[in-house]
């Protein structure tokens, strides 16, 4: 932990009765934060009595920024929000536009939508598995997880040319088809992956000082889960069945034969078991999407250069790694967006963090953040 | 459950709220007078909208549009309410108590907008720092840093 030093928007230590309330600064540069969070804990002993997360330290104004630029133009904006999952963020917006401009798209652009974001799905869960068994010290996990999530960005980067912003969703379509002999590719990263999936369900989740870790910490009940506003893998791992996916359907999802993993206890446990068993479905989904998807155009046909939706607002979901990533957007008609809003699920998965980490240990909060995997990028926007 | 449908369920429990339901782009909105948000988003979670999925506002020329996004599992289906409120002095009843959601996403609105929320057990700047000067996504909002892009056409 960083006791850094003393700033002056931190509350003064505390003396209660005999014992003293101390306040510790967890961040906001700190390995386990996921980025650049800070959450000022009240500690009695080693027993976090309130943990206050402290965002907008990645606020960069990505809202205001897409006041001021083409339809087109936000779609690489959009790559700054998650940016270990570019693909969703793209997707949700160019939906929204597709809603608002009334777009058809083609078929196979669907499905390589589909395929490129269940992909980052597997890449954000192994980023987010990854890092939280790190932050307990499993390094051996941090490096079986990277190696997954390597060949899914190399195989981006074949794609569309980047490692992390892909700018590859547009409203319309996609940017480019896939090259000769990428699909035979993902195909074998799939199979590949389930054992590579087993190997860590073992090495990870079997693991005693994991599982010690993991259990029963952070406890989240299904009504808080609801009623907070939380949404994928933590949702899930509550009880809570809701994938927009299945529940809210979208895209060409409703002609995948998939299911949708739940926990029971809503701990860190079952948040991380939710994830890993989340990327056998989504291998599931990208073998039965690349034996649906017929040859055709990747692009709209008849697009202008530059789109003047119809005055009105509209709002699009879909289901990232991390829950329901929505954008709203009102347009006057103008080619410019008059107003855009994410909706980030990381933002309001984090506001669960007091509730989940009072009465827990200092060292339980580092694995109670990790599990609500937030990302910086999406939550200060 | 599809919108007609939730039109009728709504008609059906709570007819007062029956004329102010309309469809924009696919998504049932029911636009609301801000002084009985509170007791139209009691009765809404009575008919089973556990979820409160998104806060937000828009800056109208003459006042503040909000705009809330709430989400059904019994019934599968999600409902916009909305609600207008002057630009001088925003003021408006807090949904915390309903939905818990509501404590962070208004504190954004808050932060962006300035927008009061009665009601509200922590209303600070969450984003932006605590000494930030107006309110950003005003339109009317003015900054040094901020440059209009030229028009390409």
């Amino acid at each position: 932990m960083t006791a850094d030093i003393v700033r002056d928007d931190m509350p003064p230590s505390e003396i209660a009765g005999d014992e003293e309330q101390l306040v510790v600064n967890v961040g906001p540069s700190h390995p386990s934060t996921h980025g650049v969070c800070r959450v000022v804990v009240h500690l009695d002993g080693e027993t976090v009595t309130k943990a206050e997360p402290v965002i907008g330290y990645l606020h960069r104004g990505i809202e205001k920024m897409a006041e001021n630029r083409t339809y087109l133009q936000v779609v690489p904006l959009t790559d700054r929000l998650d940016y270990v999952g570019s693909m969703y963020a793209n997707w949700a917006y160019c939906r929204a536009v597709e809603r608002l401009a009334g777009i058809r798209v083609p078929e196979r652009a669907e499905y390589l939508r589909a395929i490129v974001c269940e992909m980052q799905r597997i890449a954000s869960h192994m980023m987010s598995l990854g890092s939280a068994a790190a932050d307990t010290g499993a390094a051996t996990m941090f490096i079986y997880a990277f190696d997954e999530r390597e060949r899914i960005v190399e195989a981006f980067e074949e794609l569309c040319g980047a490692r992390l912003t892909y700018n590859y969703v547009r409203p319309g379509g996609v940017s480019f088809d896939v090259p000769e002999g990428w699909t035979d590719t993902v195909l074998e990263f799939c199979r590949n992956h389930r054992t590579a999936l087993d190997t860590m369900d073992r090495l990870y989740f079997g693991n005693v000082i994991a599982r010690q870790r993991m259990k029963g910490i952070g406890v989240l009940s299904a009504e808080d889960a609801v009623a907070w506003g939380a949404s994928g893998p933590v949702a899930r791992g509550s009880g809570v069945n809701w994938d927009l996916r299945k529940h809210d359907t979208y895209s060409v999802y409703p002609r995948f034969d998939f299911d949708v993993p739940t926990g029971s206890n809503g701990d860190c446990y079952d948040r991380a078991r939710v994830r890993l068993f989340e990327c056998y479905e989504s291998c599931r989904i990208i073998e039965q999407a690349i034996a649906q998807m017929e040859p055709g155009p990747i692009k709209a046909s008849g697009m202008p250069r530059l789109l003047a939706p119809r005055p009105g607002d509209a709002y699009d979901h879909i289901e990232s790694a991390r829950g329901s990533l929505g954008v709203y957007l009102v347009s006057d008609g103008s080619v410019r967006p008059y107003r855009m809003k994410v909706r980030s699920p990381a933002f309001c998965n984090l506001a669960l963090l007091p509730l989940l980490a009072e009465g827990h240990m200092l060292s339980d909060l580092v694995v109670i953040l990790g599990s609500l995997d937030p990302v910086f990028g999406e939550v200060d926007r | 459950m599809n919108i007609t449908e939730l039109r009728e369920h709504l008609c059906a429990t709570y007819p007062d709220l029956c004329p102010l339901f309309s469809i924009e782009f696919g998504d049932g909105v029911l636009a609301v007078d801000s002084e009985r948000l509170s007791e139209a988003a009691h009765n809404l979670k009575d008919l089973g909208f556990d979820r409160l999925g998104m806060v937000t506002a828009v800056d109208r020329p003459t006042r503040f549009e909000l705009v809330y996004r709430l989400h059904s599992r019994s019934m599968s289906a999600a409902l916009v309410v909305k609600c207008t409120v002057e630009r001088e002095d925003p003021r408006v009843a807090s949904l915390v108590d309903l939905w818990p959601a509501a404590l962070w996403q208004e504190r954004e609105v808050y932060d962006m907008f300035g927008v009061v929320f009665e009601g509200h057990p922590d209303l600070r700047r969450i984003l932006l720092p605590e000494e930030w000067e107006g309110y950003p996504l005003r339109k009317d909002y003015q900054d040094k840093t901020l440059i209009r892009r030229p028009d390409y056409i």
